[in-house]
């Protein structure tokens, strides 16, 4: 446990330059400025890491990276996704604000491999105290002579700002956050051309999540079979999991990927007031729900809990027990598609309307009895129509509440009172 | 309108960050400096003034302060309760404290209390999901939210 991201997260002054110093950081970073490194060996070190991007999409990292045209003539950038909004997810904030320096060095790291001597690291409105020590951090990097140009009299520059967003999940899709830096409304661009090639200002950028970038110096100091090793085939080292609702001691957890769902469910205290467990979404609002008998024999890597039925996401689980009302939770997150889709998609903008507004007619006890079948088409038609995936994301949580949970909402149409609530 | 010469320095600071050409990468920013400045509210001139100083047309930079949520076209209170409704939160009783703070205060979410000092707003997730319920006080996050903890918190804005 805590092994990567969160190795230094009991220390005093965990986030100081100092703490990260003490406990090896910077030193690949150093290697790089002596000029110890090729962009080879590290896109190397990485694809035998098995990194996979921990922002939801799960692409691996050193692929992404080997992507990057970096003999390409004019600038380049590398971005950090601190955009963090999905329901259930809280992670990189912690990362922020209790290892900003890993996420620097991570970038730095990544500039090298790209040619990106520019970057920005993309911190969500809200989170102003991360982006207050993600600051500190910066400046004590600046002044430490690890960023800025030509540093150390080589020949590698790196300048890296914080941009901070205004209020918009969309925006943590990548092609979004780019019109949003750019300074418009953050609505996905289509794809191709991919950022790699044509990215922020028109430049070939590459975008990647907190954790991702986090986890970068670890690997490289320890090695990538090392991290690999840490996690099971296919989804290399450890992961951040948040688990949140009805448990003991929600938290985030950095363990192994592999690990038994119900061995996290015990690390996070336990159903609180001894519940029983009702239903798991294993990866953030988006990820299908999953029954408790079947989140039980899950174990949580990318493949153990596809073949479960989800997504492993961002690592996001949400805990309900048998107190939760299905048709009120399923409500509560088709509003937030609702509320959170740009406008750009028909399929998006009207259907999300037309999900929330259906369920909040179940609620209110005016449901129809046609209303499930309803629902179900809303959802088919958004799935896969749209240009980013918010539109898969407001369908999927849909599809699986009414298959996994249907005699809750046919019992709410019937009776115009919740199964479960009283 | 014009712009104080303490936000124009603040929202150059901003601009610096960008390349060359690019000031309006700072649109952002620079509509929060000036609504903090302006009882927490965006008019139309406001948003013009920004425009203008970084040399962009009105319409692109009042896109921008529509789209996103940190903006606030409307009268609010000197400090905004921003208050998570969604999942994690509501798993943890989040409705019944809204209920609790809206009772308090006696004003419905979306209103803003009669002496103008708070305004009450039920938003999507604000990225705490673990220290549910929460809310967030202008800049400030809460989180483990009980009704006694409300009420303190709250007596305690001026």
């Amino acid at each position: 446990m805590n092994e990567v991201c969160f190795k230094n997260i009991d220390k005093d002054q965990c986030w100081s330059l100092e703490t990260y110093e003490a406990s090896g950081g910077y030193s690949t970073w150093r290697k790089i400025l002596k000029g110890e490194y090729t962009p080879d060996e590290i896109i190397n070190e990485l694809k035998t890491s098995g990194l996979r991007g921990r922002g939801g999409a799960g692409f691996p990292t050193g692929l992404k990276w080997s992507f990057m045209p970096r003999n390409a003539q004019g600038q380049k950038y590398v971005i950090c996704n601190s955009d963090e909004g999905e329901p259930g997810t809280c992670k990189d904030r912690d990362i922020l604000r209790f290892n900003p320096h890993s996420v620097i060095e991570g970038m730095a790291i990544g500039s090298f491999v790209m040619n990106a001597t520019i970057g920005y690291n993309y911190i969500r409105g809200e989170f102003m105290e991360p982006f207050n020590r993600f600051e500190g951090a910066l400046k004590e990097a600046y002044a430490a002579g690890l960023l800025g140009k030509n540093i150390n009299a080589s020949e590698v520059s790196f300048d890296l700002y914080s941009h901070l967003g205004a209020g918009a999940y969309i925006v943590g899709e990548e092609t979004a956050l780019l019109e949003s830096l750019e300074g418009k409304k953050g609505q996905p661009r289509f794809k191709p051309p991919f950022p790699a090639n044509v990215g922020l200002y028109g430049k070939p950028t590459t975008i990647n999540n907190t954790e991702s970038f986090a986890s970068v110096p670890e690997i490289m100091s320890k090695g990538g079979q090392w991290f690999a090793d840490l996690g099971v085939e296919n989804s290399g080292g450890t992961k951040l999991f948040s688990v949140s609702g009805h448990v003991n001691n929600p938290a985030n957890f950095e363990v192994s990927m592999g690990m038994p769902f119900s061995e996290l469910l015990e690390l996070a205290g336990g159903m609180r007031n001894g519940a029983k467990l009702k239903a798991v979404i294993p990866g953030g609002s988006s990820t299908p729900v999953l029954t408790a008998e079947v989140a039980m024999g899950m174990t949580m890597d990318y493949d153990g809990i596809e073949k479960a039925g989800s997504m492993l996401g961002a690592g996001s689980v949400i805990i309900m027990d048998e107190s939760t009302c299905m048709v009120k939770a399923l409500t509560r997150l088709a509003h937030f598609y609702y509320d959170e889709s740009c406008g750009q998609c028909t399929p998006c903008r009207e259907g999300t309307g037309w999900l929330y507004r259906v369920l909040k007619r179940i609620m209110d006890g005016k449901g129809k009895a046609e209303d499930i079948d309803l629902l179900m088409s809303v959802q088919e038609k958004i799935m896969g129509n749209t240009i980013c995936a918010l539109g898969d994301a407001a369908a999927m949580p849909v599809e699986s509440f009414l298959r996994n949970f249907r005699e809750e909402f046919e019992y709410y149409i019937e009776h115009g009172k919740s199964m479960v609530e009283k | 309108m014009i712009i104080s010469d303490s936000a124009k320095k603040q929202i150059d600071i901003w601009i610096e960050k960008y390349p060359q050409g690019k000031q309006s990468s700072a649109v952002m920013e620079a509509l929060k400096l000036v609504q903090a400045e302006n009882d927490n509210q965006l008019t139309s001139e406001a948003i013009q003034a920004v425009a203008d100083y970084l040399d962009m047309p009105g319409i692109a930079a009042a896109e921008v302060a529509t789209f996103y949520e940190n903006y606030n076209h409307k009268p609010v209170g000197k400090h905004i309760i921003r208050f998570c409704h969604n999942i994690s939160c509501m798993l943890n009783g989040a409705d019944d404290l809204i209920t609790h703070l809206e009772t308090k205060l006696g004003v419905k979410t979306g209103e803003v209390t009669k002496d103008g000092l708070i305004s009450v707003k039920k938003v999507e997730c604000l990225g705490a999901c673990v220290g549910a319920p929460m809310f967030q006080i202008d800049d400030q996050y809460y989180e483990h939210l009980t009704a006694d903890k409300i009420d303190d918190i709250v007596d305690g804005l001026k």
